[in-house]
């Protein structure tokens, strides 16, 4: 009882101490934590942290003595990632224990040099440990939001407009590589039978290069368009592109291309035996 | 054994695949249709494969077979209602059919049939052959 009572008390003075040198350390953020969430958590790991170490475990943060103490750590970055912290604010935050630790070893075994320097380098190999683990959790959690933003441009950035009555035209944006053509290609096709439209127009404006591969990705979208029941006309190719796509000699031979949409939506009309006519 | 049924439909032969195509029934395909394009005379040849999910290589080449095949009797092959995921299938295999008119339904199709037996109109609306568009 004496000792539990003893040990609760380091505890408070190790926390005591660990709050100080958070909130004086350059990257405490009171704008995005406030004082008593930051204490409510720095206590709650502390005392995660001293009933994993009373395990006598204190090499491997793997094993499942530590697993409340990671699964702590892992909410804490990823709260942290969502509000905005750096990584290294969020490391900080086992770093800044070292310190207060230290303290209190000096004072249990300070006398023993070789014992004192022992439990040192027991320490910091732990808190270095727990730390990077806080580190890579914040990162898989970035990870996963780039990933997402990743997938919604993907999306974003194939559409497929109506353009007349049996007509269809997909506005490319940015670079063609073989994941966005896959979508293009399937919001098309998809497109395609739901509008009974027989003509698409595929726009190439906003698409920076054409190599070989794009072409080859441009081919088989019209390949496929035209086992459906389609005709693809491919527009708005730029000077350099025209130039890049005959130097590179890639075959387009066999498919409509137009400069502009403009031109490739008259064509388009005429096919469908439609005419624009002035208004009177 | 089972077959696909040809339906002659005035100067069109029409066929509905609706089962899972095996390379056998492909074949009997093949052999029934020629036999029938010869009895009826027919001019035009329409496939419907609006319900198949699945093609692999063989019955893709075997639709490019008939059409020549059929081309060769006089008689024009229109394949229809291809579903999306085949189409793509088809092109990842490097079947891109060069040769075989295709159309989005059977009206389509019928459409592209009569009026590229229409004299004077090579090039129908619909649809493109090998012919440059």
């Amino acid at each position: 009882m004496a000792k539990g009572s003893k040990r609760t008390k380091h505890q408070k003075d190790v926390l005591k101490d660990w709050m100080k040198e958070q909130m004086a350390a350059p990257t405490f953020r009171p704008d995005l934590i406030k004082e008593q969430e930051l204490y409510d958590q720095s206590a709650e790991f502390l005392g995660l942290f001293v009933d994993a170490a009373q395990s006598g475990n204190l090499t491997d943060i793997q094993a499942p003595e530590w697993t409340k103490v990671r699964e702590m750590l892992a909410e804490l970055s990823r709260s942290r990632a969502e509000r905005g912290f750096t990584s290294s604010d969020t490391a900080i935050f086992v770093f800044s224990l070292k310190q207060p630790i230290f303290n209190r070893l000096r004072l249990e075994v300070g006398e023993d040099p070789d014992v004192f320097a022992d439990e040192m380098w027991v320490a910091t190999v732990l808190l270095d440990k727990l730390a990077l683990y806080t580190a890579e959790t914040y990162q898989k959690r970035r990870e996963a939001v780039i990933m997402r933003q990743q997938q919604e441009i993907l999306e974003l950035s194939t559409p497929v407009v109506k353009l007349w009555e049996g007509i269809l035209a997909v506005p490319m944006i940015g670079t063609l590589d073989s994941a966005r053509t896959q979508v293009v290609m399937e919001t098309l096709l998809k497109r395609i039978m739901e509008t009974g439209s027989t003509i698409a127009i595929i726009d190439i404006t906003g698409v920076p290069a054409v190599d070989t591969l794009v072409a080859q990705h441009l081919l088989k979208t019209v390949s496929a368009a035209r086992l459906m029941g389609a005709d693809c006309i491919i527009s708005g190719i730029s000077p350099q592109i025209a130039q890049t796509i005959v130097t590179l000699g890639v075959e387009l031979a066999d498919i409509i291309t137009k400069a502009t949409m403009a031109d490739a939506l008259s064509v388009a009309m005429e096919r469908r035996g439609l005419s624009v006519v002035p208004a009177q | 054994m089972e077959r696909i049924p040809i339906l002659k439909m005035g100067e069109f032969l029409l066929i509905t695949i609706q089962v899972d195509m095996h390379d056998r029934l492909a074949l009997a395909l093949q052999d029934d249709l020629t036999e029938r394009i010869i009895q009826t005379g027919a001019r035009g040849v329409l496939i419907d494969i609006s319900s198949l999910d699945v093609v692999d290589s063989f019955t893709g080449r075997l639709l490019g077979n008939i059409a020549a095949m059929s081309r060769l009797l006089d008689a024009e092959t229109v394949v229809v209602g291809m579903q999306p995921a085949v189409a793509m299938t088809l092109v990842e295999l490097g079947l891109s059919l060069e040769g075989v008119r295709t159309a989005l339904n059977v009206e389509k199709g019928m459409e592209a049939l009569k009026s590229s037996l229409e004299p004077g109109t090579k090039e129908s609306k619909n649809g493109r052959g090998r012919e440059k568009g």
